[in-house]
Protein backbone atom coordinates (compact mmCIF):
# COMPACT_ATOMS: atom_id res chain seq x y z
CA UNK A 1 0.00 0.00 0.00
CA UNK A 2 1.06 3.52 -0.56
CA UNK A 3 1.03 4.83 2.39
CA UNK A 4 2.47 8.69 1.42
CA UNK A 5 -0.33 8.55 -1.69
CA UNK A 6 -3.29 7.68 1.28
CA UNK A 7 -1.80 10.31 3.27
CA UNK A 8 -2.17 12.73 0.48
CA UNK A 9 -5.25 11.82 -0.39
CA UNK A 10 -6.87 12.25 3.00
CA UNK A 11 -5.29 15.81 3.26
CA UNK A 12 -6.97 17.35 0.20
CA UNK A 13 -9.67 14.64 0.76
CA UNK A 14 -10.47 16.16 4.23
CA UNK A 15 -9.68 19.83 3.16
CA UNK A 16 -11.59 20.45 -0.23
CA UNK A 17 -13.24 17.25 -1.66
CA UNK A 18 -15.42 16.71 1.43
CA UNK A 19 -14.76 19.99 3.48
CA UNK A 20 -17.02 19.75 5.92
CA UNK A 21 -18.96 22.73 5.77
CA UNK A 22 -19.14 23.05 2.26
CA UNK A 23 -19.78 19.40 0.83
CA UNK A 24 -20.63 17.37 4.22
CA UNK A 25 -22.77 20.54 5.86
CA UNK A 26 -21.90 20.02 9.18
CA UNK A 27 -21.02 23.05 11.71
CA UNK A 28 -23.08 25.28 10.30
CA UNK A 29 -23.90 27.10 13.18
CA UNK A 30 -20.23 28.34 13.84
CA UNK A 31 -19.92 28.85 10.24
CA UNK A 32 -22.29 31.93 10.01
CA UNK A 33 -22.36 33.10 13.51
CA UNK A 34 -18.10 33.47 13.77
CA UNK A 35 -17.89 34.55 10.08
CA UNK A 36 -18.62 38.08 10.57
CA UNK A 37 -14.75 39.22 11.26
CA UNK A 38 -11.95 38.09 10.10
CA UNK A 39 -9.85 37.54 13.27
CA UNK A 40 -12.76 35.61 14.99
CA UNK A 41 -12.87 33.88 12.45
CA UNK A 42 -9.01 32.83 12.51
CA UNK A 43 -9.54 32.18 16.11
CA UNK A 44 -12.46 29.93 15.58
CA UNK A 45 -10.44 27.98 12.46
CA UNK A 46 -7.94 27.24 14.99
CA UNK A 47 -9.35 25.83 18.00
CA UNK A 48 -11.53 24.02 15.63
CA UNK A 49 -8.04 22.05 14.12
CA UNK A 50 -7.25 21.87 18.03
CA UNK A 51 -10.67 20.24 18.86
CA UNK A 52 -10.26 18.05 15.56
CA UNK A 53 -7.39 16.90 16.49
CA UNK A 54 -7.61 16.05 20.17
CA UNK A 55 -11.23 14.57 19.41
CA UNK A 56 -10.03 12.16 16.01
CA UNK A 57 -6.89 10.50 18.38
CA UNK A 58 -8.99 9.85 21.34
CA UNK A 59 -12.54 8.96 20.09
CA UNK A 60 -9.58 6.32 17.63
CA UNK A 61 -8.18 4.85 21.16
CA UNK A 62 -12.04 4.76 23.07
CA UNK A 63 -13.02 3.01 19.63
CA UNK A 64 -10.48 0.87 19.55
CA UNK A 65 -9.50 -0.46 22.92
CA UNK A 66 -13.03 0.17 24.75
CA UNK A 67 -15.69 -0.20 22.18
CA UNK A 68 -14.34 -2.90 19.79
CA UNK A 69 -13.08 -4.99 22.84
CA UNK A 70 -17.03 -5.03 23.90
CA UNK A 71 -18.75 -5.35 20.56
CA UNK A 72 -20.64 -2.06 21.63
CA UNK A 73 -19.66 -0.21 18.72
CA UNK A 74 -23.66 1.61 18.28
CA UNK A 75 -22.66 3.21 21.70
CA UNK A 76 -20.24 5.80 19.67
CA UNK A 77 -22.40 8.45 19.66
CA UNK A 78 -23.13 8.72 23.45
CA UNK A 79 -19.52 8.16 24.40
CA UNK A 80 -18.08 10.07 22.00
CA UNK A 81 -20.06 12.91 22.59
CA UNK A 82 -18.76 12.35 26.38
CA UNK A 83 -15.26 12.18 25.60
CA UNK A 84 -15.26 14.97 23.32
CA UNK A 85 -16.87 17.15 26.27
CA UNK A 86 -14.66 16.18 28.78
CA UNK A 87 -11.50 16.46 26.73
CA UNK A 88 -12.10 20.05 25.48
CA UNK A 89 -12.96 21.02 29.39
CA UNK A 90 -10.11 19.61 30.30
CA UNK A 91 -8.28 21.30 27.30
CA UNK A 92 -9.85 24.75 28.23
CA UNK A 93 -8.51 24.29 32.36
CA UNK A 94 -4.85 23.78 31.16
CA UNK A 95 -4.83 26.31 28.78
CA UNK A 96 -5.69 28.73 31.27
CA UNK A 97 -3.81 27.52 34.26
CA UNK A 98 -0.57 27.19 31.68
CA UNK A 99 -1.15 29.63 28.48
CA UNK A 100 -3.75 32.41 29.36
CA UNK A 101 -2.66 34.19 26.73
CA UNK A 102 -3.83 31.29 24.33
CA UNK A 103 -7.17 31.26 26.28
CA UNK A 104 -7.77 34.27 25.74
CA UNK A 105 -7.34 33.84 21.77
CA UNK A 106 -9.71 30.37 22.05
CA UNK A 107 -11.33 30.78 25.23
CA UNK A 108 -14.85 32.05 23.89
CA UNK A 109 -14.41 29.27 20.98
CA UNK A 110 -13.64 26.02 22.98
CA UNK A 111 -17.18 25.83 24.81
CA UNK A 112 -18.79 26.79 21.21
CA UNK A 113 -17.41 23.75 19.63
CA UNK A 114 -17.59 21.02 22.30
CA UNK A 115 -20.80 19.89 21.14
CA UNK A 116 -20.62 20.62 17.52
CA UNK A 117 -22.00 18.00 15.00
CA UNK A 118 -18.33 18.91 12.30
CA UNK A 119 -16.24 17.77 15.59
CA UNK A 120 -18.67 14.51 16.35
CA UNK A 121 -18.45 14.03 12.66
CA UNK A 122 -14.87 13.64 12.06
CA UNK A 123 -14.38 11.29 15.15
CA UNK A 124 -17.23 9.26 13.22
CA UNK A 125 -15.99 9.15 10.18
CA UNK A 126 -12.52 8.07 11.51
CA UNK A 127 -13.95 5.05 13.11
CA UNK A 128 -16.34 4.20 10.20
CA UNK A 129 -15.31 2.77 6.58
CA UNK A 130 -13.50 4.95 4.74
CA UNK A 131 -13.22 5.66 0.77
CA UNK A 132 -9.65 4.93 0.28
CA UNK A 133 -8.77 1.51 1.77
CA UNK A 134 -12.47 0.09 2.37
CA UNK A 135 -11.23 -0.10 6.19
CA UNK A 136 -11.31 1.99 9.09
CA UNK A 137 -8.18 4.67 9.65
CA UNK A 138 -5.32 4.04 11.49
CA UNK A 139 -4.45 5.86 14.70
CA UNK A 140 -2.01 8.29 12.46
CA UNK A 141 -4.35 8.53 9.37
CA UNK A 142 -7.08 9.54 11.81
CA UNK A 143 -5.30 12.03 13.65
CA UNK A 144 -4.27 13.52 10.13
CA UNK A 145 -7.67 13.31 9.21
CA UNK A 146 -8.77 15.46 11.53
CA UNK A 147 -6.31 17.78 11.81
CA UNK A 148 -7.27 18.57 7.76
CA UNK A 149 -11.08 18.58 8.38
CA UNK A 150 -10.05 21.16 11.06
CA UNK A 151 -8.31 22.80 7.87
CA UNK A 152 -11.06 22.39 5.73
CA UNK A 153 -12.96 24.06 7.89
CA UNK A 154 -11.02 26.88 9.18
CA UNK A 155 -10.36 27.27 5.12
CA UNK A 156 -14.47 28.12 4.35
CA UNK A 157 -14.70 30.46 7.69
CA UNK A 158 -11.84 32.82 6.84
CA UNK A 159 -13.33 32.46 3.00
CA UNK A 160 -16.75 33.14 4.15
CA UNK A 161 -15.19 36.19 6.68
CA UNK A 162 -13.46 37.40 3.85
CA UNK A 163 -16.55 37.90 1.34
CA UNK A 164 -18.53 39.37 4.07
CA UNK A 165 -16.29 42.22 5.45
CA UNK A 166 -16.57 42.98 1.48
CA UNK A 167 -20.50 42.34 1.96
CA UNK A 168 -20.51 45.19 4.69
CA UNK A 169 -19.41 47.56 2.32
CA UNK A 170 -21.23 46.83 -0.62
CA UNK A 171 -24.71 48.24 -1.49
CA UNK A 172 -26.92 45.28 -1.13
CA UNK A 173 -30.77 44.89 -1.60
CA UNK A 174 -32.31 45.79 1.70
CA UNK A 175 -34.14 42.23 2.25
CA UNK A 176 -30.92 40.55 1.83
CA UNK A 177 -28.80 42.60 3.87
CA UNK A 178 -27.06 40.45 6.66
CA UNK A 179 -27.79 37.03 7.04
CA UNK A 180 -30.26 36.04 3.98
CA UNK A 181 -26.91 37.43 1.26
CA UNK A 182 -24.17 34.80 3.49
CA UNK A 183 -26.62 32.21 2.49
CA UNK A 184 -26.58 32.79 -0.75
CA UNK A 185 -22.60 33.29 -0.91
CA UNK A 186 -22.28 29.70 0.94
CA UNK A 187 -24.57 28.36 -1.27
CA UNK A 188 -22.51 29.52 -4.42
CA UNK A 189 -19.19 28.92 -2.61
CA UNK A 190 -20.85 25.10 -2.15
CA UNK A 191 -21.31 24.96 -5.60
CA UNK A 192 -17.40 26.24 -6.68
CA UNK A 193 -16.36 23.43 -4.00
CA UNK A 194 -18.42 20.71 -5.57
CA UNK A 195 -15.98 21.52 -8.26
CA UNK A 196 -12.97 19.38 -6.70
CA UNK A 197 -15.45 16.49 -6.74
CA UNK A 198 -13.81 15.70 -9.45
CA UNK A 199 -10.21 15.85 -7.92
CA UNK A 200 -9.41 12.15 -7.81
CA UNK A 201 -5.76 11.77 -8.63
CA UNK A 202 -4.54 9.28 -6.94
CA UNK A 203 -7.09 5.77 -7.34
CA UNK A 204 -8.89 4.43 -4.58
CA UNK A 205 -6.33 2.11 -2.62
CA UNK A 206 -7.46 -1.47 -2.39
CA UNK A 207 -10.42 -1.22 -3.83
CA UNK B 1 -27.85 -9.34 30.90
CA UNK B 2 -27.15 -7.79 28.05
CA UNK B 3 -27.69 -4.29 28.99
CA UNK B 4 -25.25 -4.32 31.33
CA UNK B 5 -22.11 -3.92 29.33
CA UNK B 6 -23.56 -0.65 27.97
CA UNK B 7 -24.16 0.13 31.26
CA UNK B 8 -21.07 -0.74 32.43
CA UNK B 9 -19.02 0.70 29.64
CA UNK B 10 -20.62 3.84 29.15
CA UNK B 11 -20.85 4.20 33.19
CA UNK B 12 -17.14 3.65 33.80
CA UNK B 13 -15.97 5.93 30.45
CA UNK B 14 -18.33 8.56 32.14
CA UNK B 15 -17.14 7.79 35.93
CA UNK B 16 -13.20 7.87 34.34
CA UNK B 17 -13.51 11.40 32.68
CA UNK B 18 -15.90 12.64 35.22
CA UNK B 19 -12.97 11.80 38.13
CA UNK B 20 -10.22 12.78 35.65
CA UNK B 21 -11.94 16.05 35.62
CA UNK B 22 -12.58 16.58 39.22
CA UNK B 23 -8.65 15.90 39.72
CA UNK B 24 -8.30 18.40 36.82
CA UNK B 25 -10.23 21.18 38.45
CA UNK B 26 -8.36 20.93 42.16
CA UNK B 27 -4.76 20.59 40.47
CA UNK B 28 -5.78 23.02 37.49
CA UNK B 29 -7.22 25.77 39.54
CA UNK B 30 -6.65 28.99 38.76
CA UNK B 31 -7.84 32.09 41.09
CA UNK B 32 -9.85 34.75 39.09
CA UNK B 33 -11.67 37.33 41.14
CA UNK B 34 -15.18 35.92 43.15
CA UNK B 35 -16.70 39.37 42.06
CA UNK B 36 -16.39 38.64 38.09
CA UNK B 37 -18.87 35.49 38.03
CA UNK B 38 -21.32 37.93 40.49
CA UNK B 39 -21.27 41.10 38.19
CA UNK B 40 -21.72 38.64 35.16
CA UNK B 41 -24.83 37.46 36.95
CA UNK B 42 -25.93 40.77 37.40
CA UNK B 43 -25.45 41.84 33.52
CA UNK B 44 -28.18 41.39 31.11
CA UNK B 45 -25.27 38.76 29.12
CA UNK B 46 -26.70 39.56 25.68
CA UNK B 47 -23.05 39.86 24.60
CA UNK B 48 -23.85 42.81 22.59
CA UNK B 49 -20.47 44.54 23.18
CA UNK B 50 -22.07 48.14 23.24
CA UNK B 51 -19.45 48.48 25.95
CA UNK B 52 -16.59 47.78 23.92
CA UNK B 53 -15.74 45.03 25.82
CA UNK B 54 -15.59 41.05 23.97
CA UNK B 55 -18.64 39.91 25.56
CA UNK B 56 -20.25 40.71 29.03
CA UNK B 57 -17.51 38.32 30.56
CA UNK B 58 -14.81 40.59 28.84
CA UNK B 59 -16.87 43.70 30.50
CA UNK B 60 -17.16 42.03 33.84
CA UNK B 61 -13.27 41.30 33.58
CA UNK B 62 -12.75 45.05 32.95
CA UNK B 63 -14.81 46.30 35.75
CA UNK B 64 -13.67 43.82 38.46
CA UNK B 65 -9.92 45.30 37.67
CA UNK B 66 -11.36 48.98 37.52
CA UNK B 67 -10.69 49.44 34.05
CA UNK B 68 -14.32 49.92 33.13
CA UNK B 69 -17.00 51.78 35.00
CA UNK B 70 -19.88 50.22 35.79
CA UNK B 71 -22.43 52.39 33.95
CA UNK B 72 -20.65 51.26 30.72
CA UNK B 73 -23.10 48.59 29.98
CA UNK B 74 -26.05 50.49 28.01
CA UNK B 75 -28.63 47.54 27.99
CA UNK B 76 -28.46 46.82 31.88
CA UNK B 77 -29.24 50.80 32.10
CA UNK B 78 -28.95 52.28 35.72
CA UNK B 79 -30.18 49.56 38.05
CA UNK B 80 -27.80 47.69 36.71
CA UNK B 81 -25.07 50.35 36.95
CA UNK B 82 -26.36 50.44 40.88
CA UNK B 83 -26.02 47.03 41.52
CA UNK B 84 -22.78 46.44 40.47
CA UNK B 85 -21.29 49.22 42.02
CA UNK B 86 -23.00 48.61 45.14
CA UNK B 87 -21.16 45.16 44.77
CA UNK B 88 -17.81 46.76 44.72
CA UNK B 89 -18.65 49.04 46.64
CA UNK B 90 -17.59 52.30 44.45
CA UNK B 91 -19.84 55.07 43.73
CA UNK B 92 -20.87 55.32 39.63
CA UNK B 93 -22.67 58.54 38.11
CA UNK B 94 -25.56 57.16 37.16
CA UNK B 95 -26.42 58.23 33.70
CA UNK B 96 -29.78 58.53 32.37
CA UNK B 97 -30.48 56.72 29.08
CA UNK B 98 -29.81 59.10 26.40
CA UNK B 99 -30.94 59.58 22.89
CA UNK B 100 -29.78 62.45 19.63
CA UNK B 101 -31.76 64.67 18.09
CA UNK B 102 -31.25 66.90 15.60
CA UNK B 103 -31.31 70.46 16.83
CA UNK B 104 -32.80 72.34 13.34
CA UNK B 105 -36.33 71.68 11.79
CA UNK B 106 -35.37 73.81 8.93
CA UNK B 107 -36.13 72.34 5.93
CA UNK B 108 -36.56 72.58 2.04
CA UNK B 109 -40.09 74.35 3.07
CA UNK B 110 -38.94 76.71 5.96
CA UNK B 111 -35.02 77.43 5.56
CA UNK B 112 -33.71 79.70 2.00
CA UNK B 113 -30.87 78.14 -0.52
CA UNK B 114 -28.16 80.69 -1.83
CA UNK B 115 -26.86 78.23 -4.03
CA UNK B 116 -27.72 74.88 -5.53
CA UNK B 117 -25.26 72.01 -4.52
CA UNK B 118 -24.51 69.21 -6.95
CA UNK B 119 -21.49 68.13 -5.17
CA UNK B 120 -20.93 64.59 -3.35
CA UNK B 121 -23.50 64.30 -1.47
CA UNK B 122 -22.03 64.36 1.98
CA UNK B 123 -22.37 67.19 4.86
CA UNK B 124 -18.32 67.22 5.18
CA UNK B 125 -17.98 67.86 1.30
CA UNK B 126 -20.76 70.59 1.23
CA UNK B 127 -18.97 72.21 4.25
CA UNK B 128 -15.55 72.42 2.64
CA UNK B 129 -17.23 74.04 -0.73
CA UNK B 130 -18.64 77.35 0.87
CA UNK B 131 -20.19 76.19 3.68
CA UNK B 132 -23.16 74.22 2.12
CA UNK B 133 -26.17 75.63 -0.15
CA UNK B 134 -28.25 77.37 3.04
CA UNK B 135 -28.27 80.73 4.30
CA UNK B 136 -28.53 79.77 8.02
CA UNK B 137 -25.04 79.14 8.62
CA UNK B 138 -25.83 76.39 11.23
CA UNK B 139 -28.99 74.47 9.72
CA UNK B 140 -29.00 70.83 8.62
CA UNK B 141 -27.38 70.06 5.52
CA UNK B 142 -29.79 66.76 4.63
CA UNK B 143 -26.89 65.12 2.57
CA UNK B 144 -27.13 62.04 5.39
CA UNK B 145 -23.32 61.90 6.86
CA UNK B 146 -25.03 61.15 10.30
CA UNK B 147 -27.41 58.91 8.73
CA UNK B 148 -24.80 56.48 7.37
CA UNK B 149 -22.96 57.28 10.36
CA UNK B 150 -26.08 55.63 12.47
CA UNK B 151 -25.23 51.97 13.02
CA UNK B 152 -28.84 50.60 13.73
CA UNK B 153 -30.36 52.93 10.76
CA UNK B 154 -32.35 55.34 13.60
CA UNK B 155 -31.68 58.37 11.74
CA UNK B 156 -33.80 59.19 8.11
CA UNK B 157 -33.50 62.26 6.07
CA UNK B 158 -36.96 63.45 6.15
CA UNK B 159 -39.20 64.64 2.84
CA UNK B 160 -38.49 68.10 4.05
CA UNK B 161 -34.74 67.59 3.51
CA UNK B 162 -33.85 67.82 7.90
CA UNK B 163 -31.99 64.86 9.64
CA UNK B 164 -34.28 63.00 11.89
CA UNK B 165 -33.82 60.69 14.60
CA UNK B 166 -36.22 57.84 14.97
CA UNK B 167 -35.84 58.14 19.05
CA UNK B 168 -37.25 54.48 19.68
CA UNK B 169 -34.63 52.86 17.34
CA UNK B 170 -31.52 55.16 18.53
CA UNK B 171 -29.47 53.66 21.19
CA UNK B 172 -27.73 56.62 22.55
CA UNK B 173 -24.03 55.59 21.02
CA UNK B 174 -23.47 59.00 20.12
CA UNK B 175 -21.98 58.01 16.98
CA UNK B 176 -24.00 61.04 14.84
CA UNK B 177 -22.93 63.61 17.21
CA UNK B 178 -19.33 63.14 16.05
CA UNK B 179 -20.03 63.12 12.36
CA UNK B 180 -22.13 65.76 12.19
CA UNK B 181 -19.47 69.07 10.87
CA UNK B 182 -22.02 71.76 11.85
CA UNK B 183 -22.06 69.88 15.59
CA UNK B 184 -26.18 70.65 15.43
CA UNK B 185 -27.04 67.05 16.97
CA UNK B 186 -26.83 66.54 20.83
CA UNK B 187 -27.64 63.88 23.14
CA UNK B 188 -30.39 64.59 25.93
CA UNK B 189 -31.88 61.78 28.12
CA UNK B 190 -34.30 59.80 26.74
CA UNK B 191 -37.33 61.12 29.34
CA UNK B 192 -37.34 63.92 28.11
CA UNK B 193 -38.85 64.22 24.38
CA UNK B 194 -39.23 68.43 23.70
CA UNK B 195 -35.42 69.91 22.34
CA UNK B 196 -34.77 73.10 20.88
CA UNK B 197 -34.86 72.18 16.87
CA UNK B 198 -32.33 75.51 16.00
CA UNK B 199 -29.45 75.92 15.73
CA UNK B 200 -28.82 79.74 14.34
CA UNK B 201 -26.83 81.81 16.37
CA UNK B 202 -27.60 85.40 14.89
CA UNK B 203 -30.31 87.78 16.52
CA UNK B 204 -34.29 88.32 15.60
CA UNK B 205 -35.07 89.71 12.00
CA UNK B 206 -32.00 88.66 10.04
CA UNK B 207 -33.22 84.67 11.13
CA UNK B 208 -36.64 85.57 9.72
CA UNK B 209 -35.22 86.60 6.49
CA UNK B 210 -33.87 82.91 5.82
CA UNK B 211 -35.74 80.62 7.97
CA UNK B 212 -39.41 80.62 9.10
CA UNK B 213 -38.62 78.44 12.31
CA UNK B 214 -35.34 80.14 13.09
CA UNK B 215 -34.70 81.14 16.48
CA UNK B 216 -34.89 84.70 17.04
CA UNK B 217 -33.96 84.83 20.31
CA UNK B 218 -36.53 86.49 21.35
CA UNK B 219 -36.54 85.07 24.98
CA UNK B 220 -40.05 84.21 25.81
CA UNK B 221 -39.50 80.86 26.54
CA UNK B 222 -36.78 81.75 29.23
CA UNK B 223 -39.79 84.01 30.84
CA UNK B 224 -41.77 80.87 30.41
CA UNK B 225 -39.85 79.01 32.31
CA UNK B 226 -40.08 80.51 35.94
CA UNK B 227 -38.09 77.23 37.22
CA UNK B 228 -34.79 79.01 35.61
CA UNK B 229 -34.13 75.45 33.39
CA UNK B 230 -33.87 77.83 30.14
CA UNK B 231 -30.83 80.53 29.77
CA UNK B 232 -29.75 81.97 26.68
CA UNK B 233 -26.18 81.60 25.38
CA UNK B 234 -24.99 83.16 22.61
CA UNK B 235 -28.73 83.93 21.17
CA UNK B 236 -30.08 80.47 21.63
CA UNK B 237 -31.75 79.08 24.95
CA UNK B 238 -29.62 76.33 26.18
CA UNK B 239 -32.06 73.71 27.80
CA UNK B 240 -30.44 72.65 31.12
CA UNK B 241 -32.20 68.96 31.45
CA UNK B 242 -31.06 68.47 34.85
CA UNK B 243 -33.55 70.79 36.42
CA UNK B 244 -37.11 70.01 37.30
CA UNK B 245 -39.09 71.08 34.28
CA UNK B 246 -40.57 69.36 31.55
CA UNK B 247 -40.13 72.37 28.92
CA UNK B 248 -44.13 72.00 27.61
CA UNK B 249 -44.95 75.28 28.34
CA UNK B 250 -41.63 76.98 26.94
CA UNK B 251 -42.23 74.99 23.50
CA UNK B 252 -45.83 76.25 23.46
CA UNK B 253 -44.96 79.98 23.81
CA UNK B 254 -41.90 79.92 21.21
CA UNK B 255 -43.80 82.37 18.62
CA UNK B 256 -40.99 80.58 15.79
CA UNK B 257 -42.33 77.15 17.15
CA UNK B 258 -38.17 76.10 17.38
CA UNK B 259 -39.20 73.04 19.70
CA UNK B 260 -39.82 69.96 18.52
CA UNK B 261 -42.03 67.62 20.63
CA UNK B 262 -41.57 63.93 19.62
CA UNK B 263 -44.57 63.24 21.99
CA UNK B 264 -47.60 63.87 19.43
CA UNK B 265 -50.41 63.39 22.09
CA UNK B 266 -49.96 64.70 25.38
CA UNK B 267 -51.79 63.75 28.71
CA UNK B 268 -54.34 66.52 29.38
CA UNK B 269 -55.21 67.63 32.80
CA UNK B 270 -58.82 66.58 34.16
CA UNK B 271 -60.32 68.42 36.96
CA UNK B 272 -62.28 66.15 39.35
CA UNK B 273 -64.93 66.93 42.05
CA UNK B 274 -63.10 67.64 44.69
CA UNK B 275 -62.54 70.91 42.84
CA UNK B 276 -63.64 73.98 45.02
CA UNK B 277 -63.57 76.37 42.21
CA UNK B 278 -61.06 78.44 44.04
CA UNK B 279 -59.89 79.43 40.49
CA UNK B 280 -56.28 79.46 41.88
CA UNK B 281 -55.76 77.10 38.53
CA UNK B 282 -56.84 79.74 35.90
CA UNK B 283 -54.34 82.32 37.53
CA UNK B 284 -51.50 79.84 36.73
CA UNK B 285 -52.32 78.47 33.79
CA UNK B 286 -50.06 79.23 30.89
CA UNK B 287 -52.70 78.82 27.57
CA UNK B 288 -55.33 81.66 28.18
CA UNK B 289 -58.94 80.19 28.21
CA UNK B 290 -58.52 77.01 28.58
CA UNK B 291 -59.71 76.38 32.61
CA UNK B 292 -63.17 78.11 32.83
CA UNK B 293 -65.45 78.00 35.51
CA UNK B 294 -67.56 80.41 37.98
CA UNK B 295 -65.56 80.97 41.70
CA UNK B 296 -66.76 78.47 44.04
CA UNK B 297 -68.24 75.85 41.59
CA UNK B 298 -66.11 73.14 39.71
CA UNK B 299 -64.02 74.91 37.03
CA UNK B 300 -63.46 72.67 33.54
CA UNK B 301 -60.56 72.25 31.35
CA UNK B 302 -61.06 72.74 27.52
CA UNK B 303 -59.20 69.16 26.89
CA UNK B 304 -58.58 70.34 22.95
CA UNK B 305 -56.46 73.10 24.25
CA UNK B 306 -54.98 71.84 26.85
CA UNK B 307 -50.81 71.02 26.79
CA UNK B 308 -50.26 69.14 29.48
CA UNK B 309 -47.51 71.46 30.84
CA UNK B 310 -48.90 70.10 34.72
CA UNK B 311 -47.81 73.58 36.56
CA UNK B 312 -51.50 73.77 37.91
CA UNK B 313 -51.24 69.90 39.54
CA UNK B 314 -49.20 71.33 42.39
CA UNK B 315 -51.22 74.47 42.63
CA UNK B 316 -54.48 73.05 43.07
CA UNK B 317 -55.39 73.46 47.16
CA UNK B 318 -57.46 70.03 47.38
CA UNK B 319 -55.46 68.09 44.91
CA UNK B 320 -58.63 67.89 42.28
CA UNK B 321 -56.22 68.03 39.13
CA UNK B 322 -54.58 64.59 37.93
CA UNK B 323 -53.23 64.31 33.87
CA UNK B 324 -55.33 61.66 32.38
CA UNK B 325 -54.11 59.94 29.15
CA UNK B 326 -51.07 58.60 27.21
CA UNK B 327 -48.90 59.21 30.57
CA UNK B 328 -45.99 59.94 28.55
CA UNK B 329 -45.06 63.07 30.53
CA UNK B 330 -41.63 62.50 32.16
CA UNK B 331 -42.02 61.37 36.12
CA UNK B 332 -40.29 64.24 37.84
CA UNK B 333 -42.77 66.99 35.46
CA UNK B 334 -45.76 64.39 36.87
CA UNK B 335 -45.51 65.09 40.43
CA UNK B 336 -48.30 63.02 41.77
CA UNK B 337 -48.26 62.28 45.48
Amino acid sequence: MNNFASLISISIGAVFINNFILSKFLGLCPFFGVSKKLSSATGMGLAVIFVMAIASSFTWIINKFVLIQFDVTYLQTIVFILVIAALVQLVEMALQKYSPSLYEALGIYLPLITTNCAVLGVALINTGVNTFSGKPYSFFESLLNGVMSGVGFMLALLLMAGLREKLELSDIPKTLEGLPISFITAGLMALAFLGFAGLNFFPPIGG
Amino acid sequence: MDILIPIFIVGSVGAFFGIGLGIASKKLFVHIDPRIPKILEILPNANCGACGYPGCSGFAKAVAEGKASPNSCIPGGAKCAHTIADLLGVTTSTEEPQMAVVHCKGGKKEAVERAIYNGIQDCNAATIIGNGSKVCQNGCLGLGTCLRACPFNAIRINGNGVAEVDFEKCTGCGKCVRSCPRNIISMIPRVHKIFLACSNRERGAKVKKYCSVGCTACTLCVKATPSGAINMENNLPVLDYTKDENFITAAHKCPSDCFTDLVKIRSKANIDTKCDGCGLCVTVCPVTGVIAGEKGLRHVIDKERCIGCGICLNICPPHAISLWGTGSIPKQARMLD
